[in-house]
């Protein structure tokens, strides 16, 4: 393919399609937001491409992040999918772990991923130890299959206990299955995942296959329209592990792309901030429902194989570890029976929404206070179909919040936004103390739409110095696809004690892994200026269930040094020595990555839209409320400000997709890539 | 009032903060799976001077709830009277004597004082399910224990850590007692460690907010709490609500053992009276105050759960009538049943009285019994021995707003079963099914959920099998009309003769040889309301997908299917159900 052509990023979001269209040699920047079309996907991504003006036939390049298989899992609307399992053993889908949805109340429900009637039975037993204790029987196969077509199956999964120890039953099954099914949508359990646990892995694999029929046919239409649109070359997917792959390959293993849309902003963090020299990150990226948050360490999101993506639906493939964290601008913030305020978690949504929408909304939540507090601009609600006005919305505080707490409407507001900033902040912490980081050592990378109008009020709370927000807040994750690396993930279970691990046998491993990665990269037709090897173990303490992940510089380490280095890791963690219990190595990792060539993003703003002075930028003054009292504020054109500014705050700045908020006491300053730094407190 | 409630909301969620990264603390470096994995365990923070409880852990094992300001309580008053120790800075005591304010002996409790400028502030404290602590079967659950002795070693409040070190002789008096102690410092270190991260979490939002507005929202946020589940409170019709619910037996005499509970609202109380509930009996379904009283109150929060969990919110819930009978045991009476079962029967009392007066927030009983089959025996293959513990769900009773959930965790639990691919790596059985209990859902307007059928068989070596579950003899109760769920039932299989235990849901070492099977089948919970109003459409549903048959949509719920896939024949339905 041609070098350093034309590239799209078009990301699918639950309401939005944004899309960003990069010429790196002449570093012209396009950008589209165009509202998401989630029946059919596809027209959403032609009509951003037709609002840029992309020239498809000059495009060397698309990477696409789709919520297709998300909203499928999500909602239920899943592909006609059948189950073949060991005899006795079809309800584990639907008895799940034995647990509830929520700690305290007896109520909730679970609709299992594939309904009873679809599983079938037959003879055919592996004991842990991988022997056969029953053999395949291939008629039943054969019959079930045979069921399963009547019945309309369009996917069939073969999950048979302890196939990841001995997988010649299910190998069995889907050479039978390669003739006997009309099409190739079959999955074998152990072959997305082979790890014991057969809750996980059965939905894991469940999960694969009914969503891989739709992919299939989204990813088909999709391609249809680019070839009438004149697009000739690579359509690329983004993966949750935030690689991309293609096409072609996407929906063999499905499942992977459920994180597609979080994973990718993540990516954009991870490369915006190695780019402006902040590699260590927590994102924060707030919405209108839900806010997101994950860690990133030297440039590498963190990666989880254990991702449950909603009440008992574990996905364990490797996906960047993405944890929603409750509250977004919609949520609800009431007064309880013991007269303290409550914010969340029930929430607003995006129908009715907050007050200030203007779609019927009557209560108030996070996005209204900001409006109150003159953070949101209260000139917006001109534009508001249902005509709401301000006095309306401070009237419903005032009654629903103030009057019972003794307070004003702008007190009240100010409230909501102060405990909101303590919850959020405190759910941040509790993800970066699980993955065992401490939040000050990092920056906080402000994205989404509400993301920025309180990163650096969170930073504070958390003790974080520093807040990063891009140039292009609202579309990250579509940046994200356009910086993407080509990404392999490897894990293989040893579950040994180090004390008798065959260190050689580890070594070869890691490089079998190392070296399938590069020849998956090879064969992909996208340049790539570098490959990179990530090698880990996971280990544990014998008798311990928690495994911690220990970073290798290379395949090859002594026993001695492995030891030494999986107690300081330890103890960084848990700050407990244990030298009187052994250590086990449970997996050996490796990640492979095909970097592609740096792409300069300083023209994400335009540069020649630049005003050479920061009085130039202002384009008014406005109140606003911070600590307490009404500051007369500076409001600012983002893409006006003169590259290099430095500002003290109170300040706002707006911009088309977000407004970010700058308090009395923080100096924001301007970078070369169009990024904006918040060094909170620095002008204290 | 001089502070102000935003101030008293921050606090709120900082105090609450505080208890959970505790929690991850705890969870995270502990090495017993118990508490790794299944979170058997609870921290929180407690007052200096009466050890009521300030803030715990939201991911705290909900019968910890109530439990451990008990436990706190009662060491401030020993520490008082000089039968414990004096503290100093630095110290952990560690107790698990269930007369002390406990469930039963593998509860470990440490508390840490938690010092300001030289005085007790509060008490940090946390509870930890240790996988032994010795005693005449491993794991501790024995079903035929008759004292407290044969339960395992009982720890008075001693201070384990002294100034910050670990005291190695009671250590070592400790690991001389119980089983697979090598394992168990890393558990000490962990449950100590996670103290040490409340301690400095909560030194940071003293330094912050100031200790005396602090000290000042605590008490107000009490205040306010129980404000809050008074106003709940207020919402219970007036009148008598009573239940009864029944436990099989102790384990050691074959009776069953009755709680009577009723109900009342006293001005802005809610009185819960146990009089006439059986006498302390002689097996291990004992339980002890502290664990009827938190029974009590986990149950109301699984029907409040908006309610904080704090000392305020339990003032306006008024326990009485238990002394004398077994839900206020006393030394030596044997109690290694009151956390797993008895304390889900006093649960279920709770929601039956309380179902008819408040239906839409409370539910039909849930299968209620943590379904704890032990294996312990000897493996040949690999030359050692093993215990093996299945813990079973069971089905939740169906409600106001949909059919109960099938396979959920005990009430009083919050932990994963574990895999049975997991279960045979490790020991010698193979499953032969495992599967939806059929039928055992309570028939209602909303049905109860599926309880659990597993079958699985003895491969090699010896073992013996031993059970501790509940509802052998009494499904769990429906509600308003609807049916009870199927009763629990273990059958053993040894060679082709099938044997019943006599107390059905409880028996003691039935020894087992290779090729014998146990065979275990869940309770379902109960139905809710009238079965006879059920979406005839719902019950066709059920029996195309065989959780029941046609006679029992027609027997349980007047529904008469025809044909393939099976659909209500209207006239023949409305025949049944009497027009």
């Amino acid at each position: 393919m041609r070098a350093r052509g034309q590239i799209v990023g078009v990301d699918v979001g639950g309401t939005f399609t944004d899309l960003v269209a990069l010429d790196p040699a002449t570093g012209r920047v396009r950008l589209a937001k165009v509202p998401s079309t989630l029946d059919n996907q596809a027209f959403g991504v032609m009509a951003a491409l037709a609002e840029a003006e992309v020239d498809l036939a000059a495009l060397d390049l698309i990477v696409h992040g789709t919520t297709t298989t998300t909203n499928a899992v999500l909602e239920r609307k899943l592909s006609r999918t059948g189950l073949i399992t060991t005899r006795g053993f079809r309800d584990v889908l639907e008895l799940g772990r034995r647990t509830r949805p929520q700690a305290y109340g007896m109520k909730g429900s679970f609709t299992p991923m594939i309904p009873r009637d679809l599983r079938l039975e037959v003879p055919e037993r592996m004991d842990a130890s991988g022997s056969v204790v029953i053999p395949l029987d291939e008629d039943a196969l054969r019959s079930a299959a045979a069921r399963l077509i009547d019945a309309g199956c369009e996917a069939v999964v073969v999950h048979f206990l302890h196939a990841y120890a001995n997988p010649a039953h299910e190998m069995r099954a889907g050479e039978i299955l390669a003739e006997a099914w009309p099409n190739d949508h079959v999955t074998l359990g152990h072959a997305l995942l082979s790890e014991s646990r057969e809750f996980e892995r059965g939905v894991t694999a469940a999960v694969n296959a009914s969503v891989q029929p739709l992919l299939e046919r989204y990813i088909r239409r999709l391609t249809e329209e680019l070839t009438k649109g004149g697009y000739g070359s690579e359509l690329l997917v983004m993966n949750g592990n935030g690689g991309m792959v293609s096409s072609r390959q996407v929906a063999r293993e499905a499942a992977k792309t459920v994180m597609s849309g979080p994973a990718s902003g993540v990516m954009a963090a991870a490369y915006t901030g190695r780019r402006a020299g902040i590699p260590d990150l927590i994102t924060y990226d707030m919405g209108g429902t839900s806010t997101d948050v994950a860690l990133i360490r030297g440039a590498e999101p963190s990666v989880s194989n254990e991702i449950e993506i909603e009440y008992a639906m574990p996905i364990h493939v490797p996906m960047v570890d993405v944890r929603t964290v409750g509250a977004g601008g919609g949520s609800i913030a009431r007064v309880n029976a013991a007269g303290l305020l409550e914010v969340g978690p029930e929430s607003a949504g995006a129908a009715p929404g907050p007050i200030c929408y203007g779609r019927g909304g009557t209560r108030p939540t996070i996005s209204d206070a900001n409006l109150l507090l003159g953070r949101l601009n209260p000139a917006k609600l001109k534009s508001v179909e249902g005509g709401v006005t301000l006095e309306r919305v401070a009237q419903i505080f005032d009654e629903d919040l103030g009057a019972p707490l003794g307070l004003s409407a702008v007190g009240a507001a100010e409230a909501v936004i102060r405990l909101a900033n303590i919850r959020m902040a405190g759910a941040i912490r509790m993800v970066s103390v699980s993955l065992g980081a401490d939040p000050r050592d990092f920056a906080l990378f402000a994205f989404g739409g509400a993301g920025p109008l309180h990163a650096a009020a969170l930073a504070r709370e958390l003790g974080i110095p520093r807040v990063l927000v891009p140039a292009r807040p609202g579309i990250t994750n579509a940046l994200g696809c356009v910086v993407a690396d080509l990404r392999h993930d490897f894990v293989t279970t040893l579950n040994t004690p180090l004390d008798t691990l065959d260190m050689d046998l580890l070594g070869a491993t890691l490089t079998a892994q190392a070296e399938e990665g590069a020849a998956l990269i090879a064969a992909e037709k996208i340049e790539v200026r570098d490959i990179r090897r990530i090698y880990s173990v996971d280990m544990q303490f014998m008798g311990q269930t928690h495994l911690l992940r220990v970073p290798l510089d290379g395949p090859e380490i002594t026993r001695d040094a492995l030891r030494k280095r999986f107690e300081e890791v330890y103890h960084a963690r848990f700050r407990v020595d244990l030298a009187e219990i052994r250590a086990a190595v449970v997996n050996a990792n490796c990640s492979v990555i095909g970097a592609r060539a740096e792409l300069d993003l300083s023209t994400l703003i335009d540069p020649a839209g630049r005003k050479p002075t920061l009085a130039e930028a202002e384009t008014a003054r406005r109140p606003v409320h911070f600590q307490g009292a009404w500051h007369e504020t500076p409001v600012y054109w983002r893409d006006h400000l003169p590259l290099g500014f430095t500002l003290t705050g109170p300040a706002i700045i707006e911009q088309m997709d977000t407004t970010i908020l700058i308090e009395p006491g923080d100096r924001a300053e301007g970078d070369e890539e169009g990024n904006i730094l918040i060094h909170v407190g620095a002008a204290e | 009032m001089s502070i102000d409630p935003i101030t008293l909301s921050v606090i709120q969620a900082g105090l609450q903060q505080v208890c959970d990264e505790m929690d991850l603390s705890f969870s995270r470096a502990a090495f017993s799976p118990v508490i790794a994995e299944a979170n058997d365990r609870s921290d929180g923070i407690y007052a200096a001077e009466d050890g009521a409880l300030i803030a715990q852990g939201a991911g705290g094992l909900p019968v910890f709830v109530g439990t451990m300001q008990a436990s706190t309580a009662t060491l401030i008053a020993m520490i008082a009277e000089g039968r414990a120790a004096a503290p100093k800075p630095g110290d952990i005591y560690i107790v698990n004597d269930p007369y002390l304010g406990g469930t039963h002996l593998m509860d470990v409790r440490f508390a840490r004082p938690f010092y300001r400028e030289g005085k007790i502030f509060c008490w940090l404290s946390n509870t930890g399910h240790w996988p032994d602590t010795g005693g005449a079967v491993p794991g501790g659950f024995s079903a035929s224990a008759t004292s407290v002795e044969q339960e395992g070693l009982r720890l008075p409040p001693v201070r384990l850590f002294k100034e910050g070190g670990l005291d190695p002789e009671i250590y070592a008096i400790i690991c001389s007692n119980i089983r697979v102690a090598d394992q168990r410092i890393g558990d000490v270190k962990a449950q100590a460690a996670a103290l040490m991260v409340g301690e400095a979490r909560l030194t940071e939002l003293l330094d912050r907010y100031g200790d005396a507005t602090v000290t000042e929202a605590i008490a107000e946020l009490r205040t306010r709490a129980a404000t809050q589940m008074r106003a709940f409170v207020a919402g219970v019709p007036e009148g008598r609500h009573t239940a009864v619910a029944w436990i099989d037996s102790d384990g050691v005499v074959n009776e069953p053992l009755e709680i009577r509970l009723a109900v009342t609202r006293q001005d802005e109380d809610l009185v819960f009276d146990f009089t006439g509930s059986s006498a302390p009996c002689a097996g291990p379904m004992n339980s002890v105050r502290a664990t009827t009283l938190s029974s009590v109150y986990l149950a109301m929060r699984h029907i409040f759960p908006e309610v904080p969990i704090s000392a305020g919110a339990f003032e306006p819930l008024v326990v009485k009538g238990i002394e004398g009978t077994f839900l206020d045991a006393h030394y030596p009476r044997p109690v290694s049943g009151c956390a797993a079962e008895v304390s889900q029967r006093i649960a279920e009392a709770v929601f039956a009285a309380l179902v008819e007066a408040l239906p839409d927030r409370v539910t039909a009983s849930p299968a209620g019994t943590s379904g704890n089959f032990a294996l312990g025996g000897h493996d040949p293959a690999r030359g050692r021995d093993f215990v093996m513990y299945q813990l079973s769900g069971g089905g939740y009773g169906g409600n106001a707003d949909h059919d109960g959930l099938a396979n959920g965790c005990s009430t009083i639990g919050i932990s994963k079963a574990p895999p049975v691919e997991i279960m045979e790596q490790q020991f010698p059985v193979l499953y032969h099914h495992y599967a939806l209990h059929e039928g055992s859902g309570g028939a209602g307007r909303h049905r109860g959920g599926f309880g659990l059928d597993y079958l699985l068989e003895l491969r090699r070596g010896a073992a013996r099998a031993s059970f501790v579950m509940d509802h052998g003899r009494f499904g769990p109760q429906g509600a308003l009309g609807g049916g009870d769920g199927a009763p629990n039932a273990v059958t053993v299989w040894r060679g082709e003769e099938a044997y019943t235990p006599g107390h059905l849901s409880k028996e003691q070492d039935i020894a087992l040889a290779p090729g014998d099977r146990v065979h275990v089948r869940t309770p379902g919970g109960g139905g809710y309301g009238d079965p006879m109003t059920r979406d005839p459409m719902a019950v066709a549903e059920d029996v195309r997908l065989g959780r029941y048959t046609t006679e029992q949509a027609r027997d349980l719920f007047g529904v008469a299917l025809a044909g393939t896939p099976p659909l209500p024949d209207p006239e023949a339905t409305a025949r049944l159900r009497g027009g």
